[in-house]
């Protein structure tokens, strides 16, 4: 009699044939866009497969860019399940590389392996530092997370300029980035290790943090689904009222989730940083941040949806770059333009086929479940 | 009925609907005469509801027609329901509280860009319905300051404003005092006598007895009876809806009261405005005793639950559970205490509605040692001591995994329910324990609840049903805008326990 329950599809229906018509709708509007420009979209496609998946080197870059989005999407999906919306994912990434670099030109020198777990503790611990403030402003002040987090962006902008113009910037240069690390401090790339086996990854900055990624994937679900306080997590992120009424504290699990969800997006830094740009550089973080976003949305906030929206956002950006790259009609904003359409459909219109499809297929377990009371 | 010449008000021929593999509504052929009073029971899920949303445009009926006084018609949506003169008066009002009456009644119908010809219009008919149906109400209040009760005449101003020739009322009692309820029931009779025809959904059947002309009952998506009123019984109704023999009134034995195990002193609390919603509430329950506040909802009964079980923090005052002083304590550390609480409000309190019936079952307790497996929580401990809790309580359907949202009402208040006794606590905080509950599962929550008296816990019971306070408790407090009105036995009059919910007892009842 309640009508609270929302109707229920089959899983294969939510994670299945809803994302898959969603990024078809996407890819087909992209189609007539670059139809409309006078280039064939089929083509178009193939380039951007080949540039992708087609050769090992396109590989490296894919997966390099899964990578960033990795951290940052699983950031954004460990706050979704607080209820927070994380918007800050960019700038606890830019703060985490000041923790990153730090741990580097302290250490100049020492090898990679001696540096590396200092640089992944740096890293997450100034991202969560980044993310303490406004998640203790939301859990105690009740100022807005987004808003919170927004300016904390422009923040962490802003601080980056300040300390690589004033203080890492190399005496006697002009450009605002800080010395470049010494060869044995940096993370290896990949392709060393591989070329000996005949797979040659090219010029791609693929690095050990891949590998960090997918453990930090596993770890957010053991965490969220195996653990009490992601049990607790969870309970604040869909019914405040009722963690409170079982004892949670949901500032407390605010702050905590927060910290979480900082630490991740601060990871991104040691690929970056410590992997493929030995220095610490503006902006080096480039949107990847606002990605994540994307990124949980359309990984529904499970850290496996989030590799899968992760490797189609690497696919994307790298192949895009090869596509702007062959045909210079479709310039670089074009591939933004499809990106945004991926993220218009798969994130902020993802419920848009869902009441036509409940229509269709008429929910059939919400009701049987019902009669049996 | 003088009237069984006309064509009836209503007619439902064959009407069928189906959810996938439920089939919601079965065939139904309903015939409802002009200027009488129907009621329609059933249990949760019987389709009630769902016939009632055909009715009103929500849903299409797969097969058969509706026929409103003789003629056959297509009802597509709501606003398709309202043109054709059918109004719903809903369970939760839809009302904007911070608007006048006449703002309110004119929303939607306001008829022209300006308002205020319409406003002089709709002052008059209000002005004349007040008169004609002891609608009496001020059209320029403000709905926020009016009482559930007025706020409910407002809904129903609204309908008949429209031109409301068939009105549906669904559970219109649930949230008024009995003389709220008999003032409606007035207004009703004094509609139906002008010619509307009234569709009562309700699930108390002694406002079925009192009120209607006739009542057909539904279960498992049909008809399976219907009755002139006056030619029924409350035991025959309920038989009819459940299917089989239903003990109505708990049978319990006398309470044997021991030791005190909840004491509330002195308590007063202050909402956030300052506003005081508990005015120096004292009470104590012993081991043993169903203590009940009977009181009209919203006069402090959810906020002395909720101060007791530390989810709300007194002002002042003393609240003891089994000896140890709870104030200031949050609501994990007053459980630790041997406190237990069923919340009013299972939906928005009691569970998370969309984890799984299983996970549910951890709400509260997530830090118990039994569900550790080292850092992580143990899965099959936790499924076992669900699927016993299910066994236990018969809590269908019999799978823990599912979703707590895709159970019936019933279902998942035993799953509260469950979850709450599981660990023996020694004071149990009870709040409305059978809203939206159907009746069979109403019997084995009573049963529960008893058994743990018996047992020996101290149970505080809240309820907005007098009944299940009288038939439930050993001892009754009535309370009325945050104080303690009164004290009396469970088995004095109605009539009484209403004065004293109105804050109007006299002296010598008083505690």
């Amino acid at each position: 009699m309640s009508s609270t329950s929302r109707r229920e599809l089959p899983l294969v229906v939510d994670y299945g044939l809803i994302p898959i018509l969603n990024l078809s709708v996407a890819f087909l509007i992209s189609g007539l866009v670059v139809l409309a420009i006078g280039e064939n979209p089929l083509e178009a496609v193939a380039i951007m497969i080949r540039g992708a998946l087609g050769y090992s080197e396109g590989i490296g870059f894919t997966l390099y860019y899964t990578t960033d989005f990795v951290f940052t999407g699983l950031a954004v999906a460990v706050a979704f399940h607080a209820g927070l919306f994380n918007i800050g994912a960019e700038g606890q990434a830019t703060l985490g590389g000041l923790g990153v670099a730090l741990v580097c030109l302290t250490f100049d020198g020492a090898p990679w392996w001696l540096v590396f777990p200092f640089a992944l503790a740096a890293s997450m611990a100034f991202g969560a530092a980044w993310a303490f403030v406004p998640a203790w402003a939301q859990a105690r002040r009740g100022s807005h997370i987004v808003i919170t987090t927004i300016m904390f962006n422009y923040l962490a902008a802003t601080l980056m300029v300040w300390v690589l113009v004033e203080l890492m910037s190399e005496p006697g240069t002009m450009s605002p980035e800080s010395r470049t690390f010494a060869e044995a401090t940096r993370l290896p790339f990949l392709r060393d290790f591989l070329t000996p086996w005949g797979i040659d990854l090219g010029q791609s900055p693929l690095n050990p943090m891949v590998f960090v990624a997918i453990l930090a994937a596993i770890f957010v679900w053991v965490l969220v689904w195996r653990t009490r306080l992601g049990f607790q997590i969870r309970t604040v992120g869909k019914n405040p009222i009722a963690a409170v009424y079982a004892g949670i504290d949901p500032g407390h699990v605010v702050i905590v989730a927060m910290l979480i969800s900082g630490a991740l997006s601060g990871l991104l830094a040691v690929n970056e940083v410590m992997g493929t740009q030995h220095r610490l550089l503006l902006e080096f973080v480039a949107g990847a941040g606002f990605v994540g976003i994307a990124v949980a949305l359309m990984g529904r906030s499970h850290p496996f949806g989030v590799v899968l929206a992760s490797l189609l956002f690497g696919i994307l950006y790298q192949g895009g770059a090869e596509l702007a790259f062959e045909k210079p009609k479709i310039s670089r904003d074009m591939i933004v333009v499809i990106q945004a359409l991926v993220i218009l459909f798969a994130g902020a219109l993802e419920h848009m086929f869902r009441p036509g499809l409940v229509k269709l297929l008429d929910r059939p377990r919400a009701v049987a479940a019902r009669g049996g009371a | 009925m003088s009237v069984s010449a006309l064509p009836p008000a209503i007619e439902f021929i064959g009407i069928d609907k189906r959810f996938g593999a439920v089939h919601a509504n079965r065939d139904i052929d309903l015939a409802i005469e002009a200027g009488t009073i129907h009621g329609l029971v059933g249990e949760n899920g019987a389709g009630k509801s769902t016939l009632m949303s055909i009715l009103y445009g929500f849903y299409a009926a797969d097969r058969g027609e509706i026929r409103l006084h003789g003629r056959k018609t297509t009802i597509r949506s709501s606003a398709d329901a309202i043109r054709q003169g059918i109004g719903m008066v809903h369970q939760q009002f839809m009302l904007v509280e911070t608007m006048s009456v006449l703002e309110n009644v004119l929303l939607g119908a306001e008829g022209s860009p300006r308002l205020a010809p319409a406003e002089a219009r709709a002052r008059a008919v209000l002005r004349q319905l007040a008169d004609d149906y002891e609608l009496t109400i001020d059209p320029d209040a403000l709905v926020a300051d009016l009482s559930v009760g007025e706020q409910q005449r407002v809904e129903i101003l609204k309908t008949l404003f429209r031109g409301a020739e068939i009105l549906i009322l669904d559970e219109p009692t649930a949230v008024l005092t009995p003389a709220e309820a008999a003032h409606l029931f007035r207004i009703l009779r004094r509609l139906a006598q002008e010619g509307k025809t009234i569709l009562l959904i309700t699930h108390k059947l002694k406002e079925i007895m009192a009120i209607t002309d006739r009542v057909s009952v539904m279960r498992a998506g049909e008809i399976v009876a219907e009755f002139e009123t006056a030619e029924t019984s409350v035991e025959r109704l309920a038989e009819a809806m459940v299917g089989r023999r239903v003990l109505l009134e708990v049978e319990k034995g006398p309470s044997v009261p021991g030791a005190v195990l909840l004491e509330v002193e002195a308590v007063d609390l202050r909402d956030k405005r300052g506003v005081s919603v508990l005015d120096r509430v004292s009470l104590e329950v012993r081991a043993g005793e169903i203590v009940g506040i009977a009181g009209v909802a919203g006069n402090g009964q959810s906020e002395l639950i909720e101060a007791i079980a530390g989810i709300r923090r007194p002002t002042s005052g003393r609240i003891t559970v089994c000896g140890r002083d709870v104030v200031g304590l949050g609501p994990d550390e007053v459980r630790e205490a041997g406190l237990a609480h069923i919340p009013e409000d299972r939906h928005r309190m009691g569970l998370v509605l969309d984890f799984s019936a299983e996970e549910n079952m951890l709400l509260g307790h997530e830090d118990d040692p039994a569900w550790a497996h080292g850092l992580l929580l143990d899965r099959s401990a936790i499924r076992r001591a669900a699927m016993t809790a299910f066994d236990d309580f018969d809590i269908r359907p019999d799978d823990p995994t599912l979703r707590a949202a895709l159970f019936s009402g019933g279902n998942q208040q035993k799953i509260v329910v469950a979850r709450e006794v599981a660990r023996t606590p020694r004071v149990l905080l009870v709040g409305q324990p059978t809203r939206g509950v159907d009746i069979g599962a109403i019997e084995a929550i009573h049963r529960r609840l008893i058994a743990l008296r018996d047992q020996g816990h101290a149970i505080l019971l809240v309820s907005a049903e007098l009944d299940e306070i009288r038939s439930l408790s050993d001892r009754v407090l009535a309370m009325c805008q945050g104080r303690i009105t009164g004290e009396c036995r469970p088995d004095v009059g109605e009539t009484e326990i209403g004065l004293m919910m109105a804050g109007v007892a006299p002296e010598g009842v008083r505690a």
